[in-house]
């Protein structure tokens, strides 16, 4: 494969698929490395091994995921460098990727970087998530597509979003069910303005309404308005405890699934140094992006939930927009071109758009789970931090921001470098201070943005392993 | 903590879990293998030893780090299982030169 490109896409999700078979269509030499070793990303997580070997399974995980093998065909047909397997550890603003595959580390330099990462689980920090058993709905799902695994004995999904209803749904028609839903969804009447939007994009009401009638239909007892859950266990998960109208109960369980929407995957755009900026409606920082997903710094652009969530079909929308503009900025097609060949991938993405306030909306995090109030809550899972810590932290020893707390208590510092604890952090050191999120701001990420061993760094040649490490 | 969905035959890979050989479908991640064939903690912290589990499954927790073929620290959840694969617990922080 070629060291030099046109187009470096990092990640073969919706958007990076969407983006490369549109760049390579329009000439651009566009090389793409994800860290699976299928493409899909996580919403079309092991489609082709399982359209393969159990395609009884796409019953269970239903028409929208069904709908990913399309993009994966024309993205395996069409002319791609793709590297699968291959994890993305800096990415530098003049164009160089450095990254690890098979054991090794690699390099290319490319004219155009789009990071299409897409989203994770907004970290939902409730006593005893760090309890082996506890998952949350993005991974059990994600071991449903690309495991044909199912949890075992008796589990509860707790939090909300589409996700949540989604996952319950595919578990019931897998034979599975649900020993209950806890809701946390607070506040259905603010949504109501946004129906508009949510009704014109195409499906979206009908397909929800659907999903709670199947879950009602199967009997899963739906628990709306929880305001308390607790987990408690010793090797695992034993039991869950939790506050509804006023009503606290306890049910056994062996597994619980959490989840509280999604989030852009940031790290690897922070790393750049792109500038963010604070989504109040979807309660997260996202980079500050142009009409066609073009960044702050010139030769990055950004597709996908990377750049605010926007949705499966939005995110495929985003990334063809997104390699309409890279191939104009690039020469390979006009203006004029560019505005009427991207006019029915911009008009799909504003439709998709119109639809997220209302969801962002209807779903939007309690405070409670945003700045969990239980002192020995863990909110940094790798270092251990608790809430109770960060709190005083705040309060007592005038700690001002979420860098100064990784000095304090190494917050933030450990393998996951934040991304499990950094929006956590931020709201807590927000309610302390009494600020706006946007002035408290996020972690400094730096790369490597994934494990490097000093190993792989010699297989670099010298000059480019000190430039690497940034000596 | 997790088993599979019936009446599907796939490819099977015998991979060793905690020294102990067992099946699992090929095309698994070592993560996912564990969460089949192993019960509770799959790793324990380096901070206060407390039992961890994989959590997120897509490669941005950490949690389920582990040791694969004798190297520790792997992220279970993005390494694809292969015949005769030894994955292990990985007991507090790794060892430098282990």
């Amino acid at each position: 494969m070629t060291a030099t490109c046109d187009l470096a896409i990092i990640g073969a999700g919706p958007a990076g698929m969407a983006a490369a078979t549109t760049a390579a269509y329009l000439g651009l030499s566009t090389v793409v490395l994800d860290e699976q070793p299928e493409p899909g990303g996580q919403i079309y997580r092991g489609i082709e091994r399982l359209a393969a070997t159990r395609s009884q399974h796409l019953k269970i995980l239903g028409p929208d995921y069904a709908t990913g093998l399309e993009l994966v065909r024309a993205f395996r047909k069409a002319n791609i460098d793709y590297l699968d397997s291959t994890q993305v550890w800096q990415v530098e603003p003049d164009g160089r990727v450095f990254y690890r595959r098979n054991g090794a580390a690699g390099i290319l330099t490319a004219k155009k970087i789009l990071i299409a990462p897409g989203a994770m689980e907004r970290p939902f920090a409730v006593p005893g998530w760090t309890l082996p058993g506890v998952l949350t709905c993005g991974a059990g799902q994600t071991m449903l597509k690309a495991n044909g695994l199912a949890p075992k004995g008796r589990f509860v999904l707790a939090g909300c979003g589409p996700l949540l209803l989604l996952f319950a749904a595919q578990l019931v028609r897998a034979g599975v069910k649900p020993a209950a839903i806890l809701e946390t969804t607070f506040n259905r009447w603010a949504a109501l303005p946004h129906l508009p939007g949510f009704l014109a994009a195409s499906g979206y009401f009908g397909k929800g309404l659907a999903l709670l009638r199947e879950l009602k239909a199967a009997g899963i007892p739906i628990h709306k308005g929880v305001t308390r859950v607790a987990i408690t266990g010793d090797t695992q998960v034993r039991e869950i405890e939790f506050v509804f109208g006023g009503e606290t109960r306890r049910e056994p369980v062996d597994t619980v699934f959490l989840h509280q929407g999604v989030v852009p995957n940031g790290n690897l755009a922070w790393s750049l140094n792109l500038a963010h900026e604070w989504d109040e409606a979807q309660r997260c920082f996202r980079p500050k992006l142009d009409a066609w997903g073009r960044s702050s710094v010139p030769m990055i652009l950004v597709a996908g939930d990377a750049g605010g969530i926007v949705g499966a079909a939005g995110a495929e929308a985003m990334g063809r927009v997104a390699a309409f503009a890279i191939a104009t900025d690039l020469g390979k097609i006009s203006t004029e071109e560019c505005s009427e060949r991207a006019s029915a991938a911009r008009a799909s993405l504003a439709k998709q758009r119109a639809a997220r306030p209302f969801l962002d909306a209807l779903y939007r995090p309690h405070q409670r789970w945003l700045a969990p109030p239980d002192s020995d809550t863990v909110v940094c899972r790798c270092e251990e931090v608790r809430t109770g810590e960060i709190r005083r932290l705040v309060t007592e020893q005038n700690c001002p921001g979420p860098n100064q707390m990784k000095s304090f208590v190494r917050c933030g510092m450990g393998p996951c470098q934040g991304r499990l604890c950094g929006l956590t952090v931020v709201e807590l050191i927000a309610e302390c201070r009494g600020l706006p999120i946007s002035e408290v701001g996020y972690y400094r990420i730096r790369p490597p943005v994934k494990p490097v061993t000093v190993g792989d760094l010699a297989t670099l040649d010298v000059a480019t392993r000190h430039d690497a490490v940034g000596l | 903590m997790f088993a599979l969905l019936p009446d599907i035959p796939q490819t099977q890979v015998t991979v060793i879990i905690n020294g102990g050989a067992v099946s699992v479908p090929s095309g698994f991640t070592a993560a996912a293998a564990m969460l089949m064939h192993n019960n509770g903690a799959t790793r324990t912290t380096g901070i206060s030893g407390e039992g961890r589990a994989p959590y997120c499954m897509m490669g941005v927790c950490f949690e389920c780090l582990m040791e694969i073929n004798g190297e520790p620290n792997q992220q279970g959840c993005l390494v694809t299982v292969n015949e005769g694969m030894r994955i292990n617990r990985q007991l507090g922080k790794r060892e430098v030169l282990g």
